[in-house]
């Protein structure tokens, strides 16, 4: 067999130009079989080398060997060059511009959704005074009229009773079952119930649902909200309670917002104040939403009334104790400017994602 | 109450800022509501004499007038007519500021220079007459010039808007407030001694006096006046009552008015001549009696009304003759009310049990100023400073007035004076303050406790009877104690942050409670407050027909009941938002649903106001949610209860559709079910979907509504609510392997139950089994379906074999089909 039969530079011709030509890398696949496979002609080239004396034998195996190396590394370098191409392609074909991105279509699939504000305000009020040693008491809504007026020193038909315009329930006798006017009954629960365990010391805030026959207007709701706290221990002052106060007000709304308490009357404390808090909108500066004073009302505060003690058998002369209570509809309304209430009940979803 | 600050000045030199005073005010708990300045901004308003009044060429609204005021003529453009050549005008010129803050330009209309502006009586803040302008033809000494807050005799004065607490009678007058303000700045105060003269014949000839009910009318005092002629009230008396807002009548009624506002005793002037028969009688209404009083209406007295305490006794003014001429303490009548013909008056000031005026006032829904005053208690020893008072005043007005010797005077028990040793300690020590004994007397002092020391630490204080709030030993102590903080100042006490070493926190059930609302959020619910206060039909249309709890007194109709379901409100919400376009959500209640008491009634634990028996209604917290976003259904409402039921670890939560024909209220007969832990554990709620017409009859939509609801003191109680363990468990470090398993299995056996079999049958090398396809149709029998699980097999310690898996394979299917008649398909 002559040498001519192993034209080694034709096959490399062809097998250069059958790699060049391949257009993908799955086309390349196919190529590098049919050029470096079993099957190919460098392979039948390999198995032919035999029939060649040794000399050419020897130089045609080596010129087969080079070609093989060259061909390969021609592949590797080929797949690289078509893999990187197609990578490019895909990727361009997969772009997007994320500001075409339909929020809608994404929205129902992941959306996060909201809790009330209502709620987000009281949790945030809670949390500030658990963190404050206190912890969260709750009671019923509908109370009898023990709890909601007579154990807090307001008896039957008592002038005071004008300051809370009842909801009466179609219940036992007449005027008996109340819906609450406060959360204060659930410090009268909480007493009894210290009493009854005969463990004193009460550190509680109370907060929930209360009901007044009020206008719903862009201030007032007949159903609202309240936190009420109370404090009852050995050695409990006016100053404690002023201290808890301003510890709440700055730790709750900022370290601008300061307290201050004036004389009011509450049938349930003695001495009894009125919480003030810097205005949240001027910060003291004096502007339309305080009226020029600098100051807004938040809520009541006082000393534990000895007739409250009396009522739950708590004795006056070895404990005393505090309380306070606020709007949380209200404190949402200062701290987020709301300017009319009953967008908290309306329900609405533009309201309800804002917080 | 509005207090004018000349008025206050009668009895001491409060002669400080008014922003001082408002502050002084506010600390003192008599709260500001507001400031008046009168005659404020009137400094630059003169009299001005019209000379003439021209027409404008092409101006028919307005006129050209020439006006002197006082040596100096202005050209004013005007649009008013009521008025002509020689008339009296106020002229603001240039550059006056009005009372409303307008300042005055010179302007030019159609032509014509302005120099000033003529004013309206509402511009000057003087009236609400916008009318026309003020006319001051005919004021007395008004002249070109004048300026006219002194032509209409104005003094400047400082008008304090005030709001007296309930428990300050004392402080609900001029004195009262004049007392407060002098002891906060260390200032002497005086009240009024009235001198009176009298004359025979006595009081007792003229008129009588009895009281047949003095536990209503502890004290009732009577004078007599002869010789009266009614008229016009003095300027300065006059001017104040209207300052005060209240409107000068004549000098009788304005002078029990003055008194009143003065010294907070209200009396009541009667025209003796025109009562039935000389004198006056206090009784207690008849059961049924009627009084026609002052504003015309008949009133029916003594019988009780509603509530707690209500007695039904009312207290009748009567003449001598017993013939009612007034309810005691709150109301006048008619028939002998001073007129213009009165020259004998009887003058009535006596003292009612505050709670008798409280509880009638409040039935017959009659608060007047009296009324308010009494039911706060008044001083039963200040009237007789304010009948003299009262005479002194109508003697000033009227010289030839006669007042007869005399006070017909009856007295029940009135008490006598309160006394109440405070112990400087107990002070302090509900103060945290550290004042010395001789400053506690000295800040109880100027309003009238009068203190002497005992012992080495304490006072012996006696309670003026100006002072009903302050409560006889020892809960007087604390009201004790709050007139000293009062009058030191509330601001001046010191402030401590208390600390204790019981550990705050929530409770289990309260955090839980805010981990279910994080998992709401967190697969897009939105959270909304719906209504409590609903109307009945609404839960009716939800299919709710428990009895609902009835408000005695709603403000509304459609706000008569206490809800018994929160789907209504959620529909409403949805609906709502459907109205604004906003149809696509997901909402979630977190609230209070109530039912009437179960069973029996218990009694309620009642003082004074006499034992009742009630018990109150059954209250549930549920969450509740309504998934109505696109493409939502049952399975959204499904994939947020798993992840709920994930969060909180719950062992064994199932769906069970409920028995035929009681399906939860308002939801789809076919799509619902009830939610239990454990196969046959208690129900804690319910899930599906809402029924569609229920959903479109709130017009929440055509689309599905996934719907759960929980009650979570159930749900959130590890007793009746499994957890999972939360004990690690160790996690195989070997390769699985799946077994997928087709069974065909009757309609009416729940999905769950065969996943039970598999579970137990799989035991403990079964990692998971999973339902991922149910077919119906062709190839399954009517009545059956296909259900495909993926078995999910692992050991611990090592890799399950072939013929491991092929056994574990072979075991569940017999199980299935042993224990439910499932066919490996």
């Amino acid at each position: 067999m002559s040498e001519h039969v192993l034209d080694v530079a034709a096959l490399k011709a062809e097998s250069v130009g059958s790699i060049e030509r391949a257009g993908s890398t799955a086309e390349l696949d196919a190529v590098e079989t049919a050029v470096l496979g079993r099957r190919s002609s460098l392979s039948a080239a390999h198995r032919r080398l035999g029939a060649l004396d040794p000399d050419a034998r020897r130089r045609v195996g080596q010129q087969l060997h080079d070609l093989r190396g060259e061909l390969e590394s021609l592949v590797a370098r080929r797949r690289r060059e078509l893999g990187a191409a197609e990578r490019a392609a895909a990727l361009d074909a997969d772009r997007l511009d994320l500001t075409e991105v339909v929020r809608d279509t994404v929205r129902s699939r992941l959306e996060r959704g909201h809790r009330h504000l209502v709620t987000s305000t009281r949790d945030a009020l809670e949390d500030v005074f658990v963190a404050m040693g206190f912890t969260v008491a709750e009671g019923p809504e509908a109370e009898t009229d023990w709890y909601n007026f007579e154990a807090l020193n307001i008896p039957p038909a008592h002038p005071a009773r004008g300051m809370y315009d009842s909801f009466y329930l179609e219940l036992g006798e007449p005027e008996t079952i109340v819906l609450r006017t406060h959360t204060s009954p659930v410090q009268i629960r909480l007493m009894e119930a210290a009493v009854a365990r005969d463990f004193i010391p009460i550190h509680s805030v109370m907060p929930g649902r209360c009901y007044r026959r009020d206008t719903a207007d862009a201030s007032h709701l007949p159903v609202f909200h309240q936190i009420e706290g109370l404090v009852v221990d050995r050695g409990i002052t006016f100053a404690d309670l002023a201290g808890t106060i301003e510890t709440f007000t700055t730790a709750y709304f900022g370290p601008k917002v300061h307290s201050r308490l004036r004389p009011a009357y509450f049938p349930f404390t003695e001495p009894s104040a009125e919480y003030d808090i810097t205005c949240t909108i001027c910060l003291g500066a004096g502007c339309r939403t305080c009226s020029g004073t600098g100051w807004l009302e938040l809520g009541g505060a006082g000393m534990v009334d000895p007739a409250v003690f009396d009522a739950v058998g708590i004795d006056p002369l070895d404990w005393s104790g505090f309380a306070f209570g606020f709007g949380i509809d209200r404190s949402a309304q200062m701290r987020h400017e709301i300017a009319d209430l009953r967008n908290l009940l309306e329900g609405d979803v533009r309201f309800l994602r804002q917080f | 109450m509005r207090a004018p600050l000349s008025w206050l000045q009668d009895f001491g030199p409060i002669e400080r800022d008014v922003d001082e005073l408002v502050v002084a005010l506010d600390d003192l708990g008599l709260i500001v509501e507001g400031v008046e300045r009168i005659g404020e901004g009137l400094e630059q308003i003169v009299v001005a004499e019209v000379l003439e009044v021209s027409s404008i060429e092409g101006a028919d609204r307005i006129r050209k007038v020439v006006v002197d005021a006082g040596g100096k003529q202005f050209q004013i453009v005007c649009g008013a007519f009521n008025f002509g050549v020689g008339d009296l005008l106020p002229l603001a010129g240039v550059g006056t500021v009005l009372p409303g803050g307008m300042e005055i330009g010179r302007r030019r209309m159609r032509g014509v220079a302005s120099e000033g502006m003529l004013c309206s009586g509402r511009e000057l803040g003087l009236s609400d007459d916008a009318e026309g302008l003020l006319v001051l033809t005919g004021t007395d000494g008004a002249a070109p010039g004048m300026p006219v807050a002194e032509a209409l005799g104005i003094e400047p004065d400082v008008v304090f808007d005030i709001t007296v607490e309930g428990n300050r009678p004392d402080a609900w007058s001029m004195a009262g407030v004049a007392r407060d303000l002098a002891a906060r700045f260390r200032l002497p105060f005086v009240l009024p001694s009235p001198s009176v003269e009298t004359s025979d014949p006595p009081a007792f000839e003229a008129a009588s006096a009895a009281v047949e009910a003095p536990e209503m009318c502890p004290r009732l005092t009577v004078r007599v006046l002869r010789s009266v002629t009614v008229g016009p009230s003095p300027r300065w008396l006059a001017r104040r009552l209207v300052l005060a807002g209240m409107r000068p009548i004549n000098n009788v009624v304005d002078a029990s008015n003055y008194v009143m506002l003065e010294l907070g005793q209200p009396t009541h002037p009667y025209d003796l001549d025109r009562l039935g028969a000389p004198g006056l009688l206090v009784r207690r209404a008849r059961p049924g009696e009627v009084v026609q009083t002052l504003d015309g209406v008949d009133r029916v007295l003594g019988v009780p009304g509603r509530g707690l305490g209500e007695t039904g006794e009312d207290c009748l003014i009567c003449d001598a003759g017993g013939e009612p001429v007034g309810i005691g303490g709150i109301f006048g009548g008619a028939s002998s009310e001073i007129s213009e013909s009165t020259t004998r008056v009887l003058l009535e000031a006596a003292y009612f049990e505050p709670m008798v005026i409280a509880r009638t006032s409040k039935r017959l829904g009659l608060r007047t100023e009296a009324s308010a005053r009494f039911e706060r208690g008044t001083d039963p020893f200040g009237i007789d400073r304010a009948t003299e008072r009262f005479c002194e005043l109508v003697g000033a007005s009227d010289p030839r007035m006669v007042v007869a010797r005399g006070t017909l005077d009856v007295r029940g028990e009135l008490g006598g004076p309160r006394e109440i040793t405070l112990a400087t300690p107990r002070v302090n020590g509900l103060l945290g303050t550290a004042l010395s004994t001789a400053e506690v007397a000295e800040l109880l002092g100027p309003i009238g406790f009068d203190c002497t020391p005992v012992g080495d630490d304490a006072l012996l204080v006696v309670v003026p009877s100006n002072r009903p709030d302050v409560r006889p030993e020892p809960h007087g102590v604390a009201d004790l104690a709050e007139e000293v903080a009062r009058i030191y100042g509330y601001s001046r006490i010191e402030r401590r942050q208390p600390t204790w070493t019981e550990p705050g926190g929530l409770t289990r059930y309260q955090r839980e409670r805010r981990r279910v609302r994080d998992v709401l959020v967190g697969v897009g619910a939105l959270e909304v407050w719906t209504p409590s206060l609903v109307d009945a039909d609404d839960d009716a249309r939800v299919g709710v027909t428990t009895p609902p709890v009835r408000i005695t007194n709603p403000m509304a109709s459609d706000q008569a009941t206490l809800r018994r379901t929160q789907m209504a409100g959620l529909l409403g919400a949805l609906a709502w938002n459907r109205d604004r376009r906003q149809g696509s959500v997901r909402l979630f209640e977190v609230g209070t649903v109530f039912a009437p008491p179960e069973t029996g009634r218990s009694a309620v634990r009642a003082g004074s106001g006499g034992s009742a028996v009630a018990s109150l209604p059954i209250e549930r917290e549920l969450v509740s949610a309504v998934f109505a976003g696109d493409g939502d259904d049952v399975t959204s409402a499904l994939a947020a209860l798993w992840a709920l039921a994930d969060e909180l670890r719950v062992a064994d939560l199932r769906l069970r559709p409920p028995a035929e024909g009681t399906t939860p209220p308002g939801l789809h007969p076919t799509r619902s079910a009830e939610v239990r832990s454990g196969p046959e554990g208690p129900v804690v709620g319910t899930a599906g979907e809402v029924d569609p017409a229920v959903v479109a009859g709130f017009g929440a939509g055509a689309g599905r509504v996934g719907w759960f609801e929980l009650d979570l003191p159930r749900f959130l109680d590890p007793a009746l609510v499994e957890r999972r363990s939360d004990v690690a468990a160790p996690v195989s470090r070997y390769p699985s392997s799946d077994v997928d398993l087709a069974f065909v299995l009757d309609d009416d056996v729940p999905a769950d139950v065969l996943t039970d079999v598999l579970r137990r049958a799989g035991g403990d090398a079964l990692e998971s089994v999973t339902l991922f396809d149910v077919y119906r149709g062709p190839g399954v029998e009517p009545g059956r379906r296909s259900l495909a699980f993926r078995l999910r097999f692992c050991a611990l310690d090592r890799t399950l074999t072939d013929a491991e898996i092929g056994a574990l394979r072979a075991r569940c299917v017999a199980s299935a089909n042993e224990g439910l008649g499932a066919v490996l398909r």
